[in-house]
């Protein structure tokens, strides 16, 4: 066993050579081998080729779509995450630890599940469905749907990225607030508020990174209509299941760009969150 | 400013928010506000929602499950290639779970203990596969082990066959669930330092001793928690296997994928009885993580 030859301070605690070995290798088999084959096979495809795939009218309606429907449950999630946040931990009331069980179901619960469940609600004969649709609301088989099946899975990001920064605030400032003669709008406005802004923007982050990806819950309550309630995830997949691989290639690599992008902005919008926990 | 030395995890785990909080005074202290209407209007806006968005969907899945007779439920459940699909699940929980924590394990050691250049880059990797799409996943694994793929044409030479088979599941599920039993150690063992365990090497201990009866009773709970949300992903990925498996039945379908083929069969109640398993299944998880949580405050 070999000891950290990068370590300032000597470490006398053993096992740096064998849980690097495991987990270089781990890494290298499981996450960056097939990252670097999917690579090299959208890289054979050719600049032209790859950019022909990617801004064809059916790939282009695919992330108006996407875009649209994750930035819909994104306002819907940070909406309901805040209430549902600042409710569990400043107020007491019956049932709350039910609830603050719940809120975790949609990471529980199969995406495939979700998505079941939805439709089988939201269809014309279903439970919300049948009130909803003479209203001349279609949110089964249409773009809502796929609004509201994105804002589900991803619904506990906002709630637990902003619950423990609600909890940590210290009661000083806002009763130096209300000393001071504000009102409790003004104290949330001016005190609470900017204390927990970045949770919450890292936590809306989150959340549309996730809706960008969905694909068990979208497949079954989007009905799959090309230019209409197709996402992208959902191309990728028709693509595959044509043997059209080139396509399905360039899509995902597309997918995952954008994935990496929004992984760059979580991890700086977090680090600005640990900046600012630090300084108050 | 110093640089932030993990990414804020995402739930940080029970035992960091407890140590946390009792640095100002524990969690009891904070004076609840004032009840108002406008508080009870709040309360009763968010116990509604929360019914309808989440309380709802959860009851569909078990009313239309039942809603036959429990007799017919058992007939759909006890289906061959119904229960094919609980074995394959299980038996992938099995294979992946165990893997997943020793994985963990290594990584927080690795990352807690010792300090080297690239620990930061190392911990951003482990999350990559937290942020890539399971469509991403399961494609990335084709154009590895397909006939398409970059190890294709050997593999074809040497007559093995991973692609659409119960080992590309196994290996599709160990991407995903990466990050999690990690994600939760990290924290954990850095906020608990290393100063027992450099005590116990010190006093001769050797470094299995150390982790056996130091390290481990110290992140039991929190391995154990990880384990339990990286068993409820296992069980329930479906675009990553929906690619790599080809959904044969009776053959490579898990019970997520089981439950769309039913679902595209027309046959519904088959479909939502299925469906229940893994409802169940969810709400085992939530149990456990809510009895782990308070197993890690006491």
């Amino acid at each position: 066993m070999f000891s950290n030859p990068f370590t300032t301070r000597k470490s006398v605690l053993p096992g740096f050579g064998i849980t690097m070995g495991v987990t270089l290798l781990y890494l290298v088999i499981i996450v960056a081998l097939p990252l670097a084959a999917m690579v090299l096979k959208t890289a054979s495809l050719g600049w032209a080729e790859f950019w022909s795939i990617v801004t064809s009218d059916r790939a282009l309606s695919t992330y108006r779509i996407t875009l649209g429907a994750a930035a819909l449950a994104t306002l819907i999630n940070a909406g309901f995450g805040l209430l549902l946040a600042w409710v569990l931990v400043r107020y007491e009331f019956p049932g709350k630890r039910l609830i603050d069980g719940l809120v975790d179901l949609p990471f529980a619960l199969p995406t495939a599940i979700a998505g079941l469940a939805l439709v089988t609600v939201f269809s014309r004969n279903g439970w919300f469905g049948q009130y909803i649709e003479p209203m001349g609301i279609k949110i089964a088989y249409a773009p809502l749907g796929i609004a509201i099946a994105m804002a589900f899975t991803s619904a506990p990001f906002v709630i637990r990225t902003v619950q423990p920064v609600l909890e940590d605030l210290s009661d000083d400032v806002e009763q130096a607030a209300e000393t001071l003669g504000a009102r409790p709008w003004q104290i949330f406005r001016h005190v609470i508020w900017p204390m927990i802004f970045p949770a919450f923007l890292a936590g809306s982050a989150l959340s549309f990174a996730r809706s960008l990806g969905e694909f068990g819950a979208i497949v079954f309550i989007s009905g799959n209509l090309p230019f209409k309630t197709e996402v992208t995830s959902l191309l990728v997949f028709i693509r595959l299941d044509e043997f059209d691989y080139p396509s399905a290639a360039a899509l995902a690599m597309v997918m995952l760009i954008v994935a990496f992008l929004m992984l760059l902005t979580t991890n700086l919008i977090q680090a600005w969150q640990l900046r600012y926990a630090e300084r108050s | 400013m110093r640089a932030p030395v993990t990414p804020v995890p995402l739930h940080p785990h029970p035992e960091v928010r407890a140590k946390r909080a009792s640095k100002d005074g524990g969690e009891g202290t904070r004076q609840t506000t004032k009840r108002g209407p406008w508080q009870v209007a709040l309360v009763l806006l968010a116990i509604a929602l929360s019914a309808l968005f989440l309380g709802v969907p959860l009851a569909v899945i078990f009313t239309y499950a039942f809603g036959s007779g429990i007799g017919v439920f058992w007939g759909q459940i006890t289906e061959p290639s119904t229960l094919h699909a609980i074995w394959l699940t299980v038996l992938t929980a099995i294979v992946v779970v165990p893997v997943n924590m020793v994985f963990g394990i290594c990584v927080a050691w690795l990352v807690t203990r010792f300090r080297f250049p690239g620990r930061r880059l190392l911990i951003t990797f482990v999350e990559i596969p937290f942020s890539v799409s399971p469509i991403v996943a399961g494609v990335i694994y084709l154009f590895l082990y397909g006939s398409q793929g970059l190890l294709g044409p050997f593999l074809e030479a040497h007559d093995i066959r991973i692609m659409f088979t119960v080992p590309a599941i196994f290996l599709v599920s160990l991407f995903v669930t990466c990050p999690f039993v990690a994600r939760e150690l990290i924290p954990l063992m850095e906020v608990q330092g290393s100063d027992d365990e450099e005590a116990a090497i010190s006093l001769g201990a050797t470094g299995l001793q150390t982790f056996f009866y130091i390290t481990l009773p110290n992140i039991k709970w929190a391995l154990l928690y990880g384990a339990v949300l990286c068993n409820a992903r296992v069980m329930g990925e479906f675009g990553a296997t929906s690619i790599v498996s080809g959904a044969i039945r009776g053959k490579t379908n898990t019970l997520p994928l089981q439950v769309e083929l039913l679902f595209n069969d027309y046959n519904t109640v088959g479909a939502f009885a299925a469906a229940s398993t893994l409802a169940v299944i969810a709400l085992l998880t939530l149990v456990l993580k809510y009895i782990l949580e308070r197993a890690v405050r006491q």
